[in-house]
């Protein structure tokens, strides 16, 4: 089989499992929530994925735009006005926003000290979020809001009501939000950052401005993040401050890589294999954050290259 | 009013303590081997608790010199069993490592301990105020602020005037060098790691009689640290202890005319220095990248 075919293949075989996943996964013992909190999970570590991947510069701060894009959702629809698509355009708005400010801040460091700048950075949204107690529920978390059914006019679709409904929903923005990301990354813009990623040095010295590019970046990976942050806490109904916490940051990179970095469907799986091992460990143990933490080591140590590294370099022997 | 200015200063200053304490330890790791250990502040929370599980059988005195001992001791194993091999891979995978341990870290001593805070027991006449006026001056807190500046004292005795200091300040700017000219880098790295946990450690003991222990100690602790490095300047240990005294002594004052921003104030602090002075305030230049 040639090397197009398969891909198209397998791209086809990946929107096929998607398209039916509520069908099949109570059958494998899962609910519809499960399948939406993949993809919702899918997007943000893809979105990261995107900067980690693709542009090769380390962040660690990711949850602060997943968490802006869940308030400011959560906060839309409680006090301003009770529209679902009003809010996610307001939760995308604010991550962005803030992406933008604090890419402009850091884009200058690089390496392990831009990893700890953005973990530095990731921390300070959670403590507005925990000290601001009477807009934002503090550690409890902010509730008494739910998602709205969508008005087309002609039709009203209720993703309230209906599990279903809402992951297709959630499924429709992931879709989009995907196809744009890969156009992105095939233009002649997603290049220059595989050049970035590959030799800073050499792209600086064939004139690409390598500052604005990496803010760019930095920026559509936060957009995208946010956006899965708008979904994961309409799907919850509750937009919780551990969604805008460091751990939060680190499982996001931890889906990137276990499911392969350098793949474009690599942090799919690995969301996937996570939010199953979260849900199946946090319901059999009281110390499943120890589980995840020797997960994380075991990973890193035998797993590095994640699922799809690993099959391409089976493929390719 | 100038008290209550004089108390948060005080108290600004013994947080900060802490926060250079950690994070001349964490800064050490980072200079020499270009990992960020995350777990740090799990190392911190654990030389606590040893302290306090050791207090019955060796007293006050006996943990505070064993505690941040045994916890060196652990972090020499972990970083010759786990994070010596990720040395020259790409650092994601060292800081997902160590994030990984911190996760376990916070976990096990809930587990061993309890997820309720416990309190420490410190000497009665430690404990006591020195002035009525002053109620906040406390002698533990005297004798803390005391022992941090002998820590770090110490610290940058080894750093400037032994062999071993020498090799890792030289370490820090080429370890290939060094290496080549004969000294065992795999030994010093080991050492330095052990170094700057035993330095978590003994800030763990200290907090542990400040405010008593819990398991998220570490964490409210590490963020601060990494901030300190930040703001004091990258690769420079002077800018990381005066980051670390800076933010604690803002973030204090803050308390007083601002409560809900008290955390809120490094970040701003941070996002200045980056704006006007992205290498920090004693940063060198181009260690940046």
């Amino acid at each position: 089989m040639s090397d197009l075919l398969r891909k198209q293949a397998s791209t086809a075989l990946v929107w096929i499992l998607l398209l039916t996943m509520p069908y099949w996964m109570p059958i494998l013992g899962g609910y519809t929530a499960l399948s939406s909190r993949m993809i919702v999970l899918a997007l943000a570590a893809m979105g990261l994925n995107f900067l980690l991947g693709f542009t090769g510069v380390l962040s660690f701060g990711h949850a602060a735009y997943f968490g802006l894009g869940a308030y400011g959702v959560g906060l839309t629809i409680k006090y301003l006005v009770p529209s679902t698509a009003l809010g996610i355009v307001a939760g995308v708005l604010i991550g962005t926003v803030a992406a933008m400010a604090i890419g402009a801040l850091i884009v200058k460091l690089r390496g392990v000290y831009f990893a700890m700048v953005t973990i530095a950075f990731g921390q300070v949204f959670y403590f507005i979020a925990f000290r601001w107690n009477s807009v934002t529920g503090g550690d409890d978390g902010l509730s008494g809001w739910k998602r709205q059914p969508l008005d087309f006019g002609v039709a009203t679709l209720d993703i309230l009501g209906s599990d279903k409904a809402f992951y297709y929903f959630a499924l429709a923005l992931f879709a989009v939000a995907i196809a744009i990301m890969g156009l992105l990354l095939r233009s002649p813009f997603g290049r220059t950052l595989l050049a970035i990623r590959e030799n800073e040095r050499r792209a600086r010295f064939l004139g690409i401005p390598v500052e604005r590019h990496i803010w760019l970046s930095f920026v559509i990976s936060c957009m995208f993040v946010s956006l899965s942050g708008a979904l994961y806490a309409l799907l919850n109904n509750f937009a919780d401050p551990r969604a805008l916490r460091w751990d939060q940051s680190g499982d996001f990179v931890i889906m990137a890589v276990l499911g392969g970095m350098r793949s474009f469907w690599g942090p799919l799986i690995g969301a996937a294999i996570f939010v199953v091992l979260q849900d199946q460990v946090s319901s059999m143990t009281e110390n499943w954050q120890s589980f995840i933490g020797l997960f994380f080591v075991l990973v890193v140590l035998f797993f590095p290259r994640g699922v799809l590294g690993i099959v391409r370099r089976k493929a390719a022997a | 009013m100038t008290q209550l200015i004089l108390f948060n200063v005080f108290n600004g200053l013994i947080v900060g303590a802490f926060y250079a304490l950690m994070a001349l330890g964490l800064s050490l790791i980072l200079n020499l081997s270009g990992v960020i250990n995350f777990a740090h502040g799990g190392f911190l929370a654990l030389g606590g608790y040893i302290a306090y599980t050791l207090i019955p059988f060796v007293g006050f005195w006996g943990a505070l010199l064993l505690a941040p001992v045994l916890t060196a001791t652990l972090g020499l194993f972990v970083e010759r069993l786990l994070i010596r091999r990720l040395y020259g891979r790409d650092p994601l995978y060292s800081l997902l490592l160590t994030f990984g341990l911190a996760l376990i870290f916070e976990d096990v001593t809930r587990a061993i301990w309890g997820a309720q805070s416990v309190p420490y027991q410190i000497p009665g006449w430690l404990a006591t105020p020195l002035s009525t006026d002053f109620f906040f001056l406390t002698g533990y807190r005297l004798f803390m602020v005391v022992l941090v500046v002998a820590a770090v004292g110490g610290l940058f005795y080894i750093l400037s005037r032994t062999r071993l200091g020498m090799r890792i300040r030289a370490g820090t700017l080429d370890l290939d060098t060094v290496s080549v000219l004969g000294v065992n880098v795999r030994v010093l790295r080991t050492l330095n790691f052990g170094l700057g946990i035993y330095l978590a450690g003994l800030a763990g003991v200290l907090a542990a009689g400040q405010q008593g222990l819990s398991p998220t100690l570490g964490l409210t602790l590490i963020m601060p640290s990494f901030v300190a490095i930040i703001v004091g300047g990258l690769g420079s240990l002077p800018g990381t202890l005066l980051g670390g005294v800076l933010i604690g002594v803002a973030s204090n004052l803050t308390t007083v005319y601002f409560p809900s921003a008290t955390e809120a104030v490094m970040y701003v602090m941070m996002g200045l220095v980056l704006l006007i002075r992205p290498r920090g305030l004693l940063g060198e230049e181009g260690r940046m990248h």
